[in-house]
């Protein structure tokens, strides 16, 4: 028994090297001096440069106009994460709501509507999604960067089931003491779904601020750009460097991570229900 | 379906109606469009198109580069999807053994999650990089000599490890959950009718997590066709020319760099049609399992 522990105490540090590993050899190396890391390779001890670098890359005014800082990206990778989380959750909530809680005569037709979206993932239609948003005017605009991602077909199953689970006691009891449906949501079934509604903001926040593809074609703007956004920006500007500046980009990697990371810590327990719940 | 519902006219539409504007205008609108002019030739510059049938979808799928890419995207899917789910199986069963240092190492295997493809992506364009790359040193300390940005089956190589790497968080806490929900008196009842671990693992634990991992199958599927579009785009480094890249890396450049919006939009239409199948077939195994649970 003792000899089978260990084995598995071996299968998990070298796991744990295999994943963390590449995470903390570019943390390490972005405390250093570029022309350092040019010179030597990427760094395994921590370097004399970190407060240097992180400053300079939160608060350097870069790019073509001048006028994007990392902390200006932040915000907007934050607006972006939180805008996606809670858009998502207000219309699928009243989504699932409308769905669970009234007959009437669309109701299965409006289920596949929303389930018909699970077959469209943006990277398929992505140029006439562009087009769409271009002639609506959304180019460049937190809306047009959030709106068109938070329609969510996973999101509608996920309160739709819990709905489900919820007793018709409740409804009937709340119906006698003279809720209508409106006071029946936010005093019953919104509390109710404290937890879920959690979980689900942990995943979305996440998936919402770790977003690419939209943010790249919707946002030209630097002022728009976002920190993943941003990283194929600092990946074009080393390419076309004598020494490139790794240490900055590798600090941009590492302040793109640390949110999600940090909220995934924190939150553990809730962000593994909320994943595995979800794609039930 | 609910005994007690509400009865309304018009509320159950009103609540209904953000997500269907959403959906209408960014989903139905938009993959309208593509079907449409995956029909047409057009002409970028003055807006104007000619019916022309089939004919860019047999373009595309006579175009020896998108048989290129097709083959590229099938061996790096099915890449990802295996070492992936492996190593996130093999570290789930290792880490639902373990007693001491479980919460630790849970955290530390899941913390990849985090994680953009992008960000991924750049990590691994410097862990392979031909100056400063520790892994290159590696490669070439057993006489490989590691060209990522040159070579294509090295960038091919470097891509996939980076995607499969990024996806193992995933499988690893699906897997763990599913192994920690099997009741106790299964393991035990088990443990008392087989000494040995590793065929009481094949022959009891394995088989109970069979549904689960064709399940997981086809999210990684859509992992590795979809969500890596940022790894590849970063780690092709602007010369996607004469490196690897997948079917929907190839929509996107054909649609924006190359301007050729028939093609493109073929292009996507193919991927409809994959997803669809995809999606059917996760909806079936859903169903199955619901059924015999």
């Amino acid at each position: 028994m003792t000899r089978v522990r260990l084995t598995d105490h071996l299968v998990l540090i070298l796991g744990v090297l295999l994943m963390m590993g590449p995470l903390v050899v570019a943390f390490l190396t972005s405390t250093h001096d570029h022309v350092e890391i040019h010179r030597e390779g990427m760094q395994f001890t921590l370097g004399a440069e970190f407060a240097e670098t992180y400053a300079t890359v939160l608060t350097r005014e870069g790019g073509f106009t001048g006028e994007i800082t990392g902390l200006l990206m932040t915000q907007n990778s934050l607006i972006l994460g939180i805008g996606f989380a809670v858009g998502k959750i207000v219309i699928s909530m009243l989504a699932a709501y409308a769905i669970v809680y009234y007959r009437f005569p669309l109701g299965t037709f409006f289920f596949w509507v929303i389930f018909s979206t699970l077959l469209l993932p943006l990277e398929v239609r992505i140029l006439p999604s562009y087009e769409v948003a271009q002639q609506l005017g959304l180019l460049n605009s937190y809306t047009g960067l959030i709106v068109p991602l938070i329609a969510s077909a996973t999101g509608t199953f996920f309160f739709r089931q819990f709905f489900k689970s919820v007793p018709d006691e409740l409804l009937e009891a709340a119906r006698i003491d003279g809720a209508g449906p409106v006071r029946f949501f936010f005093e019953i079934l919104v509390p109710l779904s404290r937890t879920m509604i959690a979980a689900i903001f942990i995943i979305m926040f996440v998936v919402g601020w770790n977003q690419y593809l939209w943010p790249t074609i919707m946002t030209t703007e630097e002022q728009y750009f976002t920190l993943v956004r941003g990283i194929k920006n600092v990946m074009q500007q080393m390419i076309g460097a004598d020494i490139p500046f790794y240490n900055e980009a590798l600090a941009m990697a590492v302040l793109a991570m640390l949110p999600p990371a940090v909220v995934i810590l924190v939150f553990q327990r809730m962000f593994i229900k909320g994943l595995v719940e979800q794609e039930k | 379906m609910k005994k007690a519902q509400f009865n309304s006219r018009w509320m159950p539409y009103a609540l209904l109606m953000p997500q269907m504007a959403i959906i209408g205008i960014f989903f139905l609108w938009p993959a309208a469009e593509a079907i449409r002019s995956s029909f047409y030739l057009e002409d970028p510059f003055f807006g104007t198109g000619t019916f022309v049938g089939f004919e860019n979808y047999s373009n595309v799928l006579t175009d020896p580069n998108y048989r290129r890419s097709a083959v590229f995207t099938a061996a790096f899917t099915l890449t990802v999807v295996f070492v992936s789910l492996g190593l996130g199986l093999l570290f789930a069963v290792s880490a639902d053994r373990v007693l001491r240092g479980q919460q630790t190492y849970k955290t530390l295997l899941m913390w990849v999650y985090a994680i953009a493809p992008p960000v991924a992506g750049l990590i691994g364009v410097m862990l392979f990089d031909q100056h400063i790359g520790p892994l290159t040193d590696a490669a070439a300390a057993i006489g490989w000599n590691l060209q990522i940005g040159v070579d294509y089956w090295d960038t091919a190589v470097a891509i996939t490890v980076v995607s499969a790497w990024k996806q193992i968080p995933y499988n690893f806490i699906f897997f763990l959950s599913a192994l920690q929900s099997i009741p106790s008196s299964v393991k035990e009842a088990a443990a008392i009718d087989c000494r040995s671990e590793t065929r009481r693992f094949w022959t009891v634990t394995f088989p109970l997590l069979a549904p689960m991992t064709f399940f997981l199958m086809i999210l990684n599927t859509t992992y590795a066709l979809f969500e890596t579009f940022g790894t590849v785009d970063l780690m092709v480094q602007d010369q996607p020319g004469n490196s690897p890249v997948t079917l929907v890396y190839k929509v996107y450049r054909d649609g924006f760099r190359g301007n050729d919006l028939g093609g493109s939009a073929a292009q996507s239409v193919i991927l409809m049609v994959l997803v669809l199948v995809l999606t059917i077939a996760q909806f079936r195994l859903i169903e199955r399992r619901v059924h015999y649970s």
